[in-house]
């Protein structure tokens, strides 16, 4: 499996660790019911096909990337930064 | 028995061998099976449950009978194929899974008792009594079974991993892949050409073919020449790619030394990664076997096999020879035989309107009935469309057929699809992304349609690679029909038809699995073994399947196949794990001070990758607690030294560094003033605790925060993550200094006395401050923190100064009574203080376990505070940090019971995280987490470890057990 | 049929004609009293305990492709009870004494090895931890004996002592510990609960839960509808798909688990062997062939296959561990797809629907669970009530916080 970063190019699937969905992106408030702190950290669509999670760059440039890929196939269809995303940034 | 002047063997370079104790020769080129077959000897092997006499069936890796033990010294290799080994000068080989010998093996009466011990027999019987499983029935069955054997002594042999990236990788070197390989190197494309065995060619230089009026063997080499002298062209032998995974990677195995003898330096085997933009599978095909009475006989072999053996080897193994197949394709073998000189006493063909032109007895609608020779075929009974005949014959060739080699294919979930034309499973369609399959693994049987195959396959890669394809004449070669008509098994006979040879497996098994219900292909692979054999069914899985569908009333593609997985070929445990043997299993971290700690004599333990210093011995000390104490009394007493520089250390810098680190740790950062240190908790975002460690402000913008040694990665993950998952807008930047920087600690009543002898001018650093010094031209910082309860600093120099700074201080310490102390002392020093490592924030233990639940600001939010407030986090329910005083030793991971109640799981109250004899106390202590513990100080408590067979009275006392107050510290 | 030795003798004399169906292929009828689905070793042992224990004998198990296709025929065949945390302890304890008389209960050869395990640890923190982890075992009333580096030398000759990366300090020797037939297993149960009646009904894939005023009434199935108003969803990795279908996202998420078998060898290894510094154990099959994995691949996946990387790890750390077996060869490799829990723990429960019933999160661990999770599901289905041993599987645990995290990794579903 070879994943391209955005900053260093197509690697290999060691280089990188792997978190989980991108549901870990959306924190909620800290005063938010505890249904939505449940759905953050554990509740999952796991889906059997086209999936968005989190991976890192760990052995190269220490991105947290937004993978977009095929949990049947693998097929990795879009790599982008997690710190690019739209409206992420608090 | 070799014939003069045949095969490619080089008859200059004979090889001495030996097979069985017993000597013979060969020559260069051959393989074990060629070379024992040269010397007339059949019986090679015993099968794995009937322990029957067999002899070789094929010449390649799929070879299911010949299996020996390659022996060299006190190493051995088992299961190595007889049909792959190269013989090599002083090789030695012995047959396996057999007792006493190969001729007379004792459980041959397996195969008298075979009626009892049908498909799944032992899932019906051994269940009484129970007892007897592990004594008597389990052992009996695995003595018995089992192939060959391994050493049971360390593999000491090289072998080596590698990279390899083209643009076209090629697996087969038949005409497919050599078609593929050619026009993608015209292209300019970087090219890797994978071939499993020595000699490139595939059934080019192991038939009777011409090529553009060319013999097959010449237009091969003439086409290998040019290829070898592009650069952009690299011709592996020897290696069979094992497995297609994601992304265009292939694992292969290169087998770089088994072909030689040991040599320094020369590794076994290579495992390589490839990564290919685009892959051509030209993997060609494997013949295939039908099932009839006694089909297992030494003798009995695939009539490709023979034509290998004839073309490249020049060996027949036998004088009097028949042929049954179902197709035209194996006429050859007769053909190819009669024309060097052998006899073939008939040729059996299972069609009834099969042709007639070969110049001996053709059989139609012919089956064969039995078979004789208990060591190796001596006739054989056949009936055919005329009547009956007994055949003496020494040697059977045998032809169902061809299965196309679509393994590699599957490796990604694709399900191969059936071609009733062929009667065989090819390739789904785009089955693994960018690979096309070419020739003969596609069902394209003919030469001449390998090459178009091969040619228009390395035009799509090329396509897809945006490269254009030369324009290139293609050569001329035969472009013969492929003519079958399915024959699986021989109807209405008595007797035994072995489909799975390895494993034993007949006919009648696949059909009592279909009776009792194991009808599904999987269930049936299951119940009998069917394809579980070391060939992993390669000449069986079809066959199989065929009696299987039959049995069951279901069509081939009704009834389906198993799936092939990796690796295509049974791969070493060394080649795929080369590195990992002994230190290469992980990288190893070494301390600035670690050769000084070593000049002392200083064990030296693994700290998750780092070697730290235990103890340091003293001359007359005779145990580590003896060292221990005294270090321990000396930090207590005077001065100790330690190396800290295994702490994390993350520099943060940027305007919202503060904000940042409010957010990460519990408690406030913002507020701290520049210049001094805080004791920080870190949480996940679960509740649980992360880390703790200091963070010192050094100026309004930039903070360095220290972590545990065991977390410092998983920390530094956490912050990117925090970072750029949740304020990436923010004005903050960090990087890792922990191996920028070495840290010593050095904590005692003489601690400033020391580091005033080092620095001349010593700063009046109050307790949780920090400040920059200079050691000669040295910048270097000293930070006012203490883990072992004594006033402490710690002074911190760049890398590359920290083994003199350490000789150095242990040096001073030593004129002042005081010296260098280790792990083991550093860990007594803080138990005594109640200090917290990761023994006690485990990954279950929450801020409110550990007492420290007032940590975590009610004025802000951070990471972790709002799952750390449910119910089941918090509460008199969870076991709670606390200290247990004893006069006896007390044993990490024993558990707590109240004094009187039974010891059971039901009245468990906590358990014990750490524990040290305190020299300061003169007391055993601990620290343990105990239910509601807080609120029982004082209380007694059973300490029971079982294991360690500790069972004592402790009192429970507050964590902190060493200068509660403080006072040493801020001293 | 009863099996027995002396029926094996009997039917080989007269050529194995006789041998019975294992089991029967049923159409589905209309309605059920209770419906299992999923097919695999949980599910079929679930079928077997509702008929044996509670007398429910309408029931069925749904399947989507054949009885025991999935993790229960694809992995590394190791049983053990030795957890430490209250709930993980006494249900691995009850499933345990559950295994020890299963040949008998079910007259099925499960070769059943109690071969004995032993989990190396190779510093003094992990010696404490496994202490913790044995006295707790022993309070449970398992076995448990610690082991030093000689008392391991011993038992196990051919590790390599002297040049690991992490030297071998001692082990946890549980002796009860050791390994079954997988297929075996599947097979008993159903064979079990067929003949009490449990209709078992494969190649039916449900593909919607009828739900009518918060009560589940009923499947849709490739095989028509079927009525029931106890339904439990036993499908392992395949829960959250299931579970979707009543509306439930599950704390599930779905990894895949690389497992590998070697060719055949003469035996050489006695005990099932677990590395403590990096993921690796391994056993001998009966049949000869070295059984052995490692950690996942660590990405969510439902492809039933994995990638090199951590091919490559494992067999470095079998090399660092045992380097006796570097000329093993590998015969073969396959992944399993498992259901992850954020804590590592399973989850036997009811659903928000009432008469919906939930087994999942079994993690990779799933195999030895086997017969108490059936024997817990069924409970729990028959009555209504979580089993003593089962109470704290709870779905809301992760919401409340009464967290069972064996490993201490945290909410972080590929870690456990």
């Amino acid at each position: 499996m070879r994943l391209t970063c955005p900053l260093c190019g197509e690697r290999d699937r060691r280089e990188f660790y792997y978190y989980g969905s991108e549901d870990y992106l959306n924190r909620p408030a800290p005063d938010a019911p505890p249904q939505a702190w449940d759905d953050h950290l554990h509740n999952r669509d796991n889906p059997a096909g086209v999936t968005r999670d989190l991976w890192y760059h760990d052995m190269g440039c220490s991105s947290w990337l937004v993978v977009t890929r095929n949990t049947v196939t693998h097929e990795i269809h879009a790599v982008e930064l997690v710190a690019d995303r739209k409206g992420g940034a608090a | 028995m070799r014939l003069a002047g045949k095969g490619l063997i080089d008859r200059s370079q004979p090889v001495t061998f030996t097979f069985d104790g017993t000597t013979y020769q060969g020559f260069r080129g051959d393989t074990l099976a060629s070379a024992l077959l040269a010397n007339d000897v059949r019986l090679v092997g015993r099968s794995f449950k009937y322990h029957r006499p067999r002899g070789v069936l094929t010449a390649g890796s799929e070879e299911p009978n010949g299996m020996v033990e390659i022996v060299e010294g006190n190493q051995q290799t088992p299961n190595v194929r007889a049909t792959v080994q190269e013989v090599f000068e002083g090789l030695a080989a012995r047959s396996q899974n057999r007792f006493p010998s190969l001729k007379f093996d004792l459980l041959g009466i397996n195969d008298r008792l075979s009626p009892f011990l049908s498909a799944g027999f032992y899932y019906k019987t051994f269940m009484w009594p129970r007892p007897l499983w592990e004594k008597l029935y389990e052992p009996l069955i695995r003595r018995a079974a089992g192939l060959g054997s391994l050493s049971g002594k360390h593999d000491e042999a090289q072998y080596e991993k590698a990279w390899a990236f083209c643009d076209v990788l090629v697996i087969g070197s038949g005409p497919a892949g050599l078609m593929a390989a050619w026009t993608a190197a015209q292209a300019g494309a970087d090219v890797i050409l994978a071939e499993e065995e020595a000699r490139m060619g595939g059934r080019l230089v192991s038939d009777n073919l011409r090529v553009d009026g060319q013999p097959g063997v010449e237009w091969v080499d003439g086409l290998l020449a040019e290829l070898k002298a592009m650069p952009n062209v690299r011709l592996m032998t020897r290696t069979t790619v094992t497995g297609a995974y994601d992304d265009g990677t292939f694992g292969a195995l290169e087998r770089v030394g088994l072909h030689r003898a040991p040599a320094p330096h020369l590794p076994r085997e290579c495992f390589w990664r490839i990564v290919a933009g685009q892959t051509v599978l030209a993997a060609g095909a494997l013949e295939r076997p039908i099932a009839f009475p006694d089909n297992d006989r030494p003798g009995i072999m695939l009539a490709s096999a023979l034509r290998t053996y004839l073309h490249r080897y020049g060996v027949v193994p036998g004088k009097r020879v028949a042929l049954i197949a179902n197709n035209d394709a194996a006429r050859a073998t007769a053909r190819d035989l009669m024309a060097a000189g052998v006899k073939v006493v008939a040729i059996l063909d299972t069609r009834p309107d099969a042709s007639v032109v070969e110049d001996c007895p053709v059989y139609m609608n012919a089956q064969i009935t039995g078979t004789a020779g208990r060591l190796g075929l001596t006739s054989l009974t056949c009936r055919h469309a005329g009547g009956t005949a007994t055949l003496e014959v020494d040697t059977l060739a045998v032809s169902g057929g061809w299965n196309p080699t679509v393994h590699l294919t599957c490796h990604m979930n694709g399900r191969p699809l059936w071609r009733e034309d062929i009667a065989a499973f090819v390739p789904a369609p785009d089955a693994v992304p960018r690979l096309t399959p070419a020739g003969a693994c596609t069902g394209t049987f003919s030469t001449a349609g390998a090459f178009r195959d091969g040619h228009e396959a390395a035009r799509k890669a090329l396509a897809a690679l945006g490269r254009a394809a030369p324009e290139m004449t293609l050569p001329q070669a035969e472009d013969a029909p492929y003519a079958i008509t399915p024959f699986w098994e021989t109807p209405g006979v008595e007797g035994r038809q072995w489909l799975d040879f390895a494993n034993d497996v007949t006919t009648k098994d696949v059909k009592l699995s279909a009776q009792e219900n194991f009808r599904s292909v999987e269930h049936m692979k299951r119940y009998t073994t069917q394809g579980m054999a070391p060939d992993q069914g390669k000449n069986s899985n079809v066959g199989a399947l065929a009696v299987l569908a039959d049995a069951t009333g279901r069509g081939i593609p009704q009834t389906g196949t198993t799936t092939f997985r990796p690796p295509y070929v049974p791969t070493s445990i060394a080649a795929m794990g080369a590195g990992g043997r002994g230190a290469g299993f992980a990288p190893q971290r070494f301390l600035t001070s670690d050769q000084a700690s070593r000049d002392r004599a200083a064990p030296m333990i693994e700290a998750g990758l780092w070697y730290r210093p235990s103890y340091f011995p003293k001359p007359g000390e005779t145990t580590w607690l003896e060292a221990c104490n005294r270090e321990t009394r000396m930090v207590r007493d005077s001065v100790g030294v330690a190396d800290v520089s295994t702490l994390g250390k993350i520099d943060l810098q940027g305007k919202d560094a503060a904000r940042f680190l409010d957010l990460v740790y519990t408690n406030t950062f913002s507020t701290l003033p520049v210049g001094r240190v805080r004791y920080g908790l870190m949480l996940r975002e679960d509740g649980h605790v992360l880390d703790d460690g200091t963070t010192a402000r050094l100026g309004d913008h930039r903070y360095l925060m220290t972590t545990t040694t065991a977390a410092a990665g998983l920390v530094m993950r956490h912050l990117d993550f925090v970072h750029q998952a949740f304020c990436a807008g923010w004005d903050v930047r960090f990087a890792s200094v922990t191996e920028a920087w070495a840290q010593f600690a050095v904590a005692g009543p003489k601690a400033k006395a020391l580091l005033a002898t080092l620095l001349g001018d010593m700063p009046d650093l109050p307790f949780m401050g920090v400040t920059d010094v200079t050691l000669g031209k040295v910048k270097a910082r000293l930070f006012r923190i203490s883990f072992s309860g004594e006033e402490g600093y710690e002074i911190a120099v760049p890398t590359r100064y920290g083994e003199a700074l350490f000789r150095d201080l242990v040096a001073r310490a030593e004129t002042m009574g005081g010296g260098p102390y280790g792990m083991e002392a550093l860990n007594v020093l803080r138990i005594e203080k109640g200090f917290i490592t990761h023994a006690e924030i485990h990954g279950r233990t929450t801020a409110f376990d550990i007492g420290m639940e007032k940590m975590v600001s009610a004025k802000k939010d951070c990471i972790g505070k709002a799952a750390a407030a449910r119910p089941g986090m918090v509460g008199a329910d969870r076991d709670q940090l606390v200290g247990l005083k004893a006069t006896a030793a007390m044993g990490a991971g024993a558990h707590l019971f109240i004094p009187g109640d039974r010891v059971h799981r039901e009245t468990d109250q906590g358990y014990i995280t750490s524990v040290c004899y305190s020299p300061t106390l003169d007391a055993h202590l601990a620290l343990a987490f105990l239910r509601n513990g807080r609120a029982r100080h004082g209380e007694k408590i059973r300490v029971v470890d079982h294991l360690r067979k500790i069972d004592i009275v402790a009192e429970v006392t507050d964590p902190v057990f060493h200068d509660k107050e403080g006072v040493k510290l801020r001293a | 049929m009863r099996y027995s030795g002396l029926q094996v003798i009997k039917e080989g004399l007269f050529g194995n004609k006789g041998w019975k169906p294992a089991w029967r292929d049923p159409a589905p009828k209309a309605e059920y009293d209770a419906i299992i689905i999923g097919g695999g070793g949980h599910g079929l042992s679930t079928a077997y305990y509702l008929a044996k224990n509670h007398g429910l004998t309408n029931i069925a198990v749904l399947e989507k492709g054949y009885l025991g296709s999935g993790n229960i025929g694809r992995n590394t065949t190791i049983v053990r009870a030795n957890y430490f945390l209250p709930g993980n302890s006494e249900f691995y304890s009850h499933s345990m004494k559950l295994w020890e008389g299963l040949e008998i209960d079910l007259n099925y050869n499960v070769m059943h090895s109690q071969r004995g395990l032993i989990n190396l640890f190779h510093s003094d923190g992990q010696r404490d931890a496994f202490v913790r982890r044995g006295n707790s075992m022993i309070n449970q009333g398992d076995d448990a004996i610690l082991l030093d580096r000689e008392g391991v030398r011993e038992m196990l000759p051919y590790l390599d002592f002297e040049q690991t990366r992490f030297p071998i300090y001692g082990g946890l020797y549980h002796p009860r510990g050791g390994t079954a037939r997988h297929d075996a297993v599947a097979w008993g149960y159903a064979r079990g609960a067929d003949r009490r009646g449990v209709d078992l009904i494969q190649n039916c894939e449900v593909t919607g839960i009828d739900i009518q005023n918060g009560k589940v009434v009923g499947v849709q199935t490739t095989r028509g509808a079927i009525k029931a108003k106890k339904v439990g969803i036993v499908v392992a990795g395949r829960s959250s798909q299931v579970a979707a279908m009543a509306g439930m996202r599950l704390p599930i998420e779905s990894h895949i688990l690389q497992a590998f078998v070697t060719e055949g060898l003469k035996p050489v290894i006695d005990h099932v062997v677990s590395f403590g510094m990096g993921h690796f154990y391994i056993s001998q099959s009966d049949k000869g062939g070295l059984v052995f994995g490692g950690d996942l691949d660590f990405y969510a996946s439902y492809a039933s296959r994995g990638n090199l990387p951590m091919v490559e790890h494992v067999m470095e750390a079998g090399m660092t561990l045992m380097p006796m077996i570097g000329r093993a060869k590998v015969l073969r490799s396959w992944g399993g797809i498992m259901d992850m829990s954020p804590d590592g723990s399973p989850i036997i429960d009811k659903t928000h629907v009432d008469g919906l019933f939930l087994d999942c999160g079994w993690n990779y661990g799933g195999f030895k669970a086997v017969p108490a999770s059936g024997f817990c599901m069924a409970h729990l289905m028959a009555t209504g009530e979580s089993h003593p041993v089962a109470a704290r599987f709870k779905l809301n645990r992760f919401a409340t916080g009464h967290i069972l995290d064996e490993e201490g990794t945290g909410s972080q579903h590929n870690l456990h």
